[in-house]
């Protein structure tokens, strides 16, 4: 882009960052709806497309101009993405997802051009069978240092004991929930059904994602959050069916419904609860007594990715611990990497929403492999819906 | 070479890229649906090749979907219709000719924008801090709006109105304004003119326009996803589910095979009964 083109321009494109942002501070779920809808994808696919607009930078080259990057909504900071390009001259074109099961559909009908991705703990030994990704050489990402992971939650990207992935955040599945339209909030999912057909009825949104609301009817029965034993899993669709037409809505986009008021209680991740806590006090961000997620996400190199060195400086720069406290300034995860930690403010360490009490933590469970690929829980939430 | 000869090369030539795409865009992934609808889900999801009824036996398992799909389309057509069709008449017949272009301009500008968009936007429009707010100033409490049948049809009227509007915009703006003179000469009254002359001689616009959003509603998916919160499960959800969420390809081509063959029959019935009538043979669509 030259200077004269950039001059005519009504906005510059730094300054529409700086008001995007400001935008961004003000309503996350506007960013939400970027991620869900694409938006931001196809800004950067008109982008892409126009070689004119891309900008020219002196280190362009090596890495070549593009790099194809599968992600979750409100993950990422832009100034990092930003930064990244103006460093290398990579464009980075970015796709969000609603569910791993989605990612996995895109993966297993092929020819993603696919260059990076954030898969989830449970789908990484899945990915590995299927032959869908990559052995990392981890002398090419200096930035990841085992010692400061977490083990509980880095360990999942070691299959077989090769190095598959690399840790980026982790978090919980809970419940947020509205504290001025519920005085006696949830404390269990039982709780979460009872209340959502009873006095909360009309006003619950479950996930439309088979892990965490077929998990939280499982739960709320007593059973583990990760059962595929058949009986189990009619209990929790009967359970599902049962409370269907005393919820709010099925989706995973849950905020918009929260913000406005129509729902009192969703399942929700703890990042979303973050953020809805920040903006709206009354928003409650619970875990369950009964049962719940634990989760880690990863970053991942799909077999077929056109871009492999791209990938490879691309995921080295979001493992910069300074770079990583953007990132969580901006997405509000945790990131179980030591270094990162220490350089949070203090406070940040007694937020109970980021990292629940040790009591809280026990009953939760890691997503179990099986659970992505089980065919009766793909068609008990298939049916849940279509009920 | 005869002139007839020519003819028919020129014919060949002009009748093979239309063709080539027929084959290749629809008949082939057509057969490839057929194919997999008889196959099996592999133990990952996907494609198993197999010979099996299964798939068409699970059919009732969705049985929720296709009355969905098979209410909320006649319906939200029919809605569509009735709005559109005054709409249309006032641009063809009644609007002056200085701003009847800028008014059908008016009618297409939302097509500028993504029907994806457009119909998040109604979800802040008709969720509770939207119209519900403005109805509680003047009493009205409590009323939820979205993810209601009724938000979805709001989405259908909404997002499908244009389709409805153009054909039958077509259809009376050619219809000859001596006629209309002619009835009200004869003694008609302006409803008899109407019911005897206008809609009879619009009727094929509206056929078209009434194919053009049933068909489209059959495999919607997007206005009951966003405005009926997930709960109204149409066909086109069922699907997206079934390829996106489940991999079960196979279920999901029996279900799109089915779908289909519904969409033949209703359609070629709709067609008999709406142009199959007395001079039904020489009416063309527009």
């Amino acid at each position: 882009m030259s200077k004269s083109y950039k001059d005519n321009m009504p906005i510059t494109a730094k300054k529409f960052m700086e008001e995007f942002r400001r935008y961004e501070k003000g309503s996350v779920s506007r960013r939400h709806f970027m991620g869900v809808t694409g938006l931001g994808t196809a800004a950067a696919v008109l982008g892409s497309a126009m070689p004119s607009m891309m900008p020219k930078s002196a280190k362009a080259g090596s890495l070549g101009d593009r790099l194809i990057f599968s992600t979750w909504p409100n993950y990422h900071n832009p100034v990092n993405v930003e930064n990244f390009t103006n460093d290398t001259g990579v464009n980075i074109q970015i796709n969000a997802f609603g569910s791993n099961e989605e990612m996995l559909a895109k993966l297993q009908a092929g020819a993603t051009g696919w260059d990076v991705f954030v898969p989830t703990n449970y789908t990484i030994s899945n990915y590995v069978d299927l032959d869908l990704i990559q052995e990392l050489d981890l002398s090419r990402i200096p930035n990841h240092d085992p010692s400061s992971q977490n083990p509980m939650f880095a360990d999942p990207a070691t299959v077989n004991g090769k190095v598959y992935a690399v840790l980026k955040n982790w978090g919980t599945t809970g419940i947020v929930y509205n504290s001025k339209n519920l005085k006696n909030g949830p404390t269990s999912w039982k709780d979460f059904f009872d209340l959502t057909m009873g006095e909360g009825s009309g006003h619950t949104i479950v996930h439309d994602y088979q892990l965490t609301t077929i998990g939280a009817a499982l739960c709320a029965n007593g059973h583990s959050f990760n059962s595929v034993d058949a009986g189990e899993l009619e209990m929790a669709e009967k359970l599902l069916i049962e409370s269907k037409p005393h919820l709010f809505a099925i989706t995973s986009d849950y905020q918009p419904g929260m913000r406005s008021g129509d729902a009192w209680m969703s399942i929700c991740w703890n990042g979303d609860g973050l953020q809805l806590n920040k903006d709206l006090p009354e928003m409650k961000y619970t875990l369950a007594s009964d049962g719940g997620e634990i989760w880690s996400d990863f970053y991942c190199i799909p077999k077929d990715a056109p871009h492999v060195d791209a990938a490879y400086a691309f995921i080295n720069y979001l493992l910069d611990p300074k770079v990583q406290v953007l990132e969580f300034e901006s997405h509000g995860y945790a990131t179980g990497d030591t270094r990162v930690e220490a350089l949070l403010p203090a406070e940040t360490a007694d937020n109970e929403i980021l990292f629940p009490a040790a009591k809280l933590m026990n009953g939760l469970e890691f997503g179990a492999a099986n659970t992505l690929t089980d065919p009766i829980r793909a068609e008990v939430i298939a049916r849940f819906k279509s009920a | 070479m005869t002139d007839n000869k020519k003819g028919s090369w020129l014919t060949v030539a002009l009748l093979t890229p239309t063709s080539m795409w027929f084959l290749f865009m629809l008949v082939m992934p057509m057969i490839v649906v057929v194919i997999f609808s008889f196959g099996e889900r592999s133990a990952v999801g996907g494609y198993v090749a197999s010979f099996t009824f299964d798939q068409y036996a699970n059919l009732p398992a969705r049985l929720k979907a296709f009355t969905n799909t098979l209410t909320f389309a006649p319906i939200g057509t029919f809605l569509s219709l009735i709005i559109a069709y005054p709409l249309a008449y006032y641009l063809a017949v009644k609007v002056d000719r200085r701003w009847r272009l800028l008014l059908l301009v008016l009618v297409i500008v939302p097509f500028w924008t993504s029907l994806l968009i457009r119909t998040y936007a109604w979800i802040f429009i008709l969720g509770g801090r939207g119209i519900p707010t403005l109805l509680e100033f003047i009493g009205l409490e409590g009323i939820r709006m979205i993810n209601t049948p009724f938000a979805v049809y709001v989405g259908i009227v909404y997002g499908y109105l244009p389709l409805m509007v153009f054909p039958i915009y077509v259809s009376l703006e050619k219809l000859d304004k001596n006629l209309l003179e002619a009835s009200n000469d004869l003694g008609g009254t302006p409803w008899r003119t109407f019911m005897q002359v206008t809609l009879p001689l619009s009727m094929p616009g509206v056929a078209t326009g009434c194919m053009l959003v049933f068909i489209l509603l059959m495999g919607e998916f997007l206005i009951p996803a966003f405005l009926g919160g997930g709960k109204i499960f149409f066909l086109g959800n069922a699907l997206v589910d079934l390829f996106v969420q489940s991999r079960n390809w196979p279920f999901g081509s029996a279900l799109a095979v089915t779908l289909v063959i519904i969409m033949v029959v209703t359609v070629s019935l709709y067609m008999r009964l709406t142009l199959g009538g007395k001079n039904g043979r020489d009416q063309s669509l527009m």
